[in-house]
């Protein structure tokens, strides 16, 4: 397990813990009580720390290096019914966006999401998660053929942003996301959205329009990253944390500007703390939106989901 | 040698408050050095007639381009912009707006209007690059939202003019959301057949590219536009690559499959209209001669 800079006082804890634990074991002292004390701090200091988190730390947390991606999510709610789909038809395999069938219970879904890499080897062939235009050409791709055959879409966002490369330009990274947005505004089938990590930008927006937007509670989804908004803004890097502040990124921000439909629960410490409990979560949220969605026909869900977009904004007169 | 200027007095000097400069807005210096006369300038559609140089515009200038007579209904003039964050970076958001309206004499980045063109209805939205950089926020959103819906209700075509640096950080996750919105007012316009013409004008990027700019019918611009998704240092900075020449300019974008047309400023009206009537299988108009 890897340890953030403001999770350092629980990791101490975690290993006077584990001492005590050896010492109990290796000698003949009774240090029951003395575990229990280390116990109960150590309780206290993780929900002090995780019940107050600022909205940079959060940030962090959903880069945390432990964290689960897309594919672990798929792979832990579908099993072996998961099979991938590649390919945009046009120019290539975007290895940081994947897609594919998979079921819950009796029902199919069309999975799609970004895909982040494990180390430095595999964090290169995927890009680091920031697609280019065939990622997010596969995914209408895929979406288009789901809307064919009746097949709900979720999808899995983590990204730190659409891929800014030369290339990228060349082959209409611009045109590709917006084609993207237009399509699933209108898409006949439901389309459910779990923001699972980083949700940056045009980038996360490519894939993530939805009847359901569902943020985990230690994501973060807006328009630029706090770094990059640092940049801007204050003409340096080191303004991420006011940036991150300022840019109300967090999950309970974005439920009350009513820009996300639901907040999913954690565990303490984050997803990685109890992967299990987290994919477990997250399948029943997705099965349990779908049971509500699919009462509704294709028109009054597309009606529904142009509304909600519609109604988004801030303004006088 | 002689002096070709021979100073008969001594001692001529003029204070400097008493010095006279040469008023501004006279003269127009285009980017390659040529220097135009700003009457003249306005004449050539704002474009410098030595070299073609398509000066920035805005949507006064664009409406009088494109409407007959210089004559519209503007749309929606009173929406501004809030500050529902209470953003704060060097300087608070609610500030900058107003020195943005102050200095602009503009409510926000883009003014929406109805008018004839060529004899026909026409809507049009076009962007101020002057307004905090042509940035799209919810004001933004939403007046393209409601120009979208008047088109459809008057059964006219529907001229998107961007100019935009992309969305607006100010508001954060509410401007990205615009992309969302307007993108499905669009599919709305797509469904009731009423074409969409997209013009790219120096420049546009970043959020505005991953929407409706991209989204047209046709999607069409003016010579030596910046157009791209990422801005052309962000992508030199990721990569660490030389950027090739000519990189995301309308040529550029034009050759690589992504705008239908590049149209001289002159010809824009004329070229914006021969498509609606084609698209639409109707008469073409002619043009009655342009002052």
């Amino acid at each position: 397990m890897e340890y953030l800079e403001f999770e350092l006082p629980i990791k101490e804890l975690e290993e006077q813990l584990q001492k005590c634990q050896i010492i109990g074991k290796e000698s003949e002292v009774d240090v029951t009580e003395t575990c229990q004390q280390i116990e109960k701090k150590l309780a206290e200091t993780k929900k002090d720390i995780y019940k107050n988190l600022t909205a940079w730390q959060r940030v962090q947390l959903s880069r945390h290096p432990n964290r689960p991606y897309t594919m672990d999510y798929i792979n832990a709610i579908c099993g072996d019914t998961f099979l991938e789909l590649h390919g945009d038809r046009t120019v290539g395999d975007d290895k940081a966006m994947i897609g594919g069938l998979g079921k819950i219970g009796d029902q199919s879904y069309m999975f799609i999401g970004q895909q982040k890499g494990y180390n430095t080897k595999t964090r290169q062939y995927r890009n680091f998660g920031m697609a280019n235009p065939e990622g997010y050409r596969k995914a209408l791709r895929l979406m288009k053929s789901a809307e064919k055959f009746g097949i709900p879409v979720v999808c899995l966002i983590d990204t730190p942003g659409a891929y800014p490369g030369i290339e990228a330009e060349e082959r209409g990274q611009g045109e590709a996301i917006a084609r993207n947005i237009l399509e699933m505004t209108r898409l006949k089938v439901p389309i459910i959205v779990v923001i699972i990590g980083e949700g940056a930008s045009g980038g996360a927006l490519g894939i993530g329009v939805g009847d359901k937007v569902l943020m985990l509670e230690n994501t973060w989804y807006s328009v630029i990253s706090p770094e990059s908004c640092s940049s801007i803004l204050w003409r340096s890097w080191e303004y991420k944390e006011q940036a991150a502040e300022a840019l109300k990124l967090t999950a309970p921000d974005m439920k009350k500007l009513k820009l996300i439909d639901e907040i999913v629960r954690e565990p303490l410490g984050g997803a990685h703390t109890n992967r299990k409990k987290t994919f477990e979560t997250v399948k029943n949220k997705i099965a349990s939106h779908y049971e509500v969605l699919q009462k509704l026909s294709p028109k009054e869900l597309v009606n529904q989901r142009m509304d909600k977009y519609a109604a988004m904004g801030v303004f006088n007169g | 040698m002689t002096a070709w200027f021979k100073r008969k007095e001594k001692g001529i000097q003029t204070a400097t408050e008493e010095k006279k400069d040469t008023p501004k807005g006279l003269w127009y210096k285009s980017p390659t050095g040529k220097i135009v006369e700003s009457e003249d300038l306005a004449k050539n559609f704002y474009v410098s007639p030595e070299d073609d140089y398509h000066v920035r515009i805005g949507s006064k200038e664009y409406f009088e381009i494109l409407f007959d007579d210089n004559t519209f209904k503007e749309l929606d003039e009173k929406l501004t912009s809030k500050d529902p964050l209470k953003f704060v970076d060097t300087k608070a958001y609610s500030d900058r707006l107003k020195a943005a309206k102050a200095k602009t004499k503009l409510n926000d980045a883009v003014r929406t209007a109805i008018g004839k063109s060529m004899g026909k209805e026409l809507v049009i939205a076009c962007m101020d690059f002057s307004f905090i950089g042509g940035s799209m926020g919810s004001v933004v959103g939403e007046k393209i939202a409601r120009a979208i819906d008047m088109a459809k209700k008057k059964k006219a075509p529907f001229l998107m003019i961007s100019k935009s640096g992309g969305a607006r950080m100010m508001e954060a996750a509410l401007s990205l959301m615009q992309l969302a919105k307007t993108s499905a007012k669009l599919a709305q316009l797509a469904e009731a057949k009423i074409p969409y013409i997209s013009l790219c004008t120096d420049p546009t990027t970043g959020g505005t590219t991953a929407s409706y700019a991209m989204l047209g019918d046709i999607n069409i611009s003016e010579p030596g536009a910046l157009i791209g998704f990422a801005g052309p240092r962000v992508v030199k900075d990721t990569t660490g690559k030389e950027l090739p020449e000519g990189f995301q300019t309308s040529e550029f974008v034009q050759e690589h499959g992504f705008l239908d047309f590049i149209t001289h400023r002159r010809d824009l009206k004329k070229k914006v209209n021969l498509y609606i009537d084609l698209i639409q299988n109707l008469p073409v108009r002619k043009e009655k001669e342009l002052v």
